[in-house]
């Protein structure tokens, strides 16, 4: 395949693929992240230190070994993989719903630790004036405490959308590098490397260096203007 | 009527308080730093956990069964550090704990009453510390709650406007008939404010006639 096709139909939808795959990780991780960023940041539970390490693991584990529990668990033969294949007919291993679940497992640090060090930032006075003026905790958080970490929501977005775009060992554990399916840019780069196809690595390679080079500048920029 | 008695034990010492307010009292509280006077305060609006009995009226807020969460008790506490909201302007503070903020008029009477009319479209970080005190006690009064709490309201203050808040504080206070609670380290301001003075001595709360 040429240059030229090559950008035309393989490159589009790998590229699609990941912007997809780093959009749903980003809004799923900010729905799911925040109620568990404000609960770590005002709960003094004795199980908050057990839950804090599970959340940073994967900052350390190596990619790999999440991947094969992942997998393990996904196994449509046997337990939870055979359960969600029964119950709503969706097949976990090899598959973008699979990669989905996993991101989002993998990217959890990115976007609970920025989130919870900003309600840590606001004084506790803001959420004990909010109650005392007769509002829930869902109302506070929505109309008090998120307003106001507004710098560190970005910033967990921007991190978990660029690290999900850069993420290769859990992708290719679970992935299986299927094209249109599970076939992120950083599994294909690596693909054309192997097959030493050089030309095309090398528009993978400067896709995946501008687009984090541009989210982080653009995280920057608007971080210095909200400061 | 208000009935309080409580007993709490602190990091370095206990706080135990017995006492009844009449409504439409001004009730001081003084004592050393860390003799529990802010958590008396919190205690009451159910911030913080504490042992023993807080009845309002027929209402019991809390005994050995019943604890109402903060959402649930009529209070309105001005905080130390006055926790006005930053992403919102004078007028949206104001109308927070309102339960009907469609009513305008009340939101004008109160801007009129604090005389922040042409600040009410700035956020709080350009107000003074004068302004920032009267916003966040129009908020609290707007909320109709049956105890207004006061935690040192003029800590933050300069000691020559000092005066003029206590005035100005005052005013607020009689115009709305409020039960008071006014915590402060500065006899000055329980003088001026408060019909009835307590002192913190080794965690008891004394009358002071």
């Amino acid at each position: 395949m040429d240059l030229n096709n090559f950008i035309n139909s393989d490159f589009l939808s790998t590229v699609l693929l990941t912007i997809k795959l780093a959009f749903l990780t980003t809004s799923i991780l900010l729905i799911i992240g925040t109620p568990i960023a404000y609960w770590l940041s005002s709960t003094s539970s004795r199980i908050k230190p057990i839950i804090e390490t599970a959340i940073a693991m994967p900052l350390v584990l190596p990619p790999s070994v999440l991947g094969f529990y992942l997998l393990l668990l996904f196994n449509p033969e046997a337990g939870f993989g055979k359960f969600i294949e029964t119950v709503f007919s969706v097949r976990l291993a090899f598959s973008f719903e699979g990669l989905l679940i996993a991101s989002v497992i993998f990217s959890l640090p990115f976007t609970i630790h920025p989130i919870q060090n900003g309600f840590k930032s606001l004084p506790k006075s803001l959420r004990e004036a909010s109650f005392s003026l007769g509002k829930s905790t869902f109302q506070t958080l929505i109309y008090i405490l998120i307003p106001n970490i507004r710098p560190s929501i970005l910033t967990a977005s921007i991190i978990t959308f660029a690290h999900t775009v850069g993420e290769f060992g859990v992708a290719l554990m679970i992935g299986g590098n299927i094209p249109n399916e599970t076939r992120v840019a950083s599994l294909a780069l690596y693909d054309e490397v192997e097959s030493l196809n050089y030309d095309i690595a090398h528009v993978y390679a400067l896709f995946l260096f501008l687009l984090t080079f541009i989210i982080l500048l653009i995280m920057f920029r608007i971080n210095k203007t909200e400061n | 009527m208000i009935e309080i008695d409580i007993y709490k034990k602190l990091a370095h010492s206990e706080l135990k308080a017995k006492f009844n307010i009449s409504n439409g009292e001004r009730i001081g509280i003084v004592g050393r730093s860390g003799s529990g006077k802010t958590t008396l305060l919190r205690i009451l609006a159910g911030l913080e956990k504490s042992d023993g009995e807080i009845k309002v009226d027929k209402d019991i807020w809390q005994d050995k069964n019943i604890f109402l969460k903060p959402q649930s008790r009529k209070v309105g506490f001005l905080f130390q550090d006055y926790a006005l909201f930053p992403n919102m302007t004078v007028e949206e503070n104001l109308k927070f704990g309102m339960k009907n903020q469609k009513d305008s008029a009340r939101i004008e009477e109160m801007l009129d009453l604090i005389e922040l009319k042409k600040s009410r479209k700035y956020k709080p970080n350009k107000l003074s510390g004068g302004e920032k005190q009267r916003v966040a006690l129009g908020r609290a009064i707007l909320s109709d709650p049956q105890i207004l709490l006061l935690d040192e309201p003029f800590s933050a203050i300069d000691s020559e406007l000092k005066e003029k808040l206590r005035n100005e504080l005052l005013i607020i206070i009689e115009k709305f008939n409020l039960t008071t609670i006014l915590v402060s380290h500065d006899q000055d301001d329980i003088n001026k404010i408060c019909n009835r003075v307590y002192k913190i001595i080794d965690g008891n709360l004394n009358f002071i006639p």
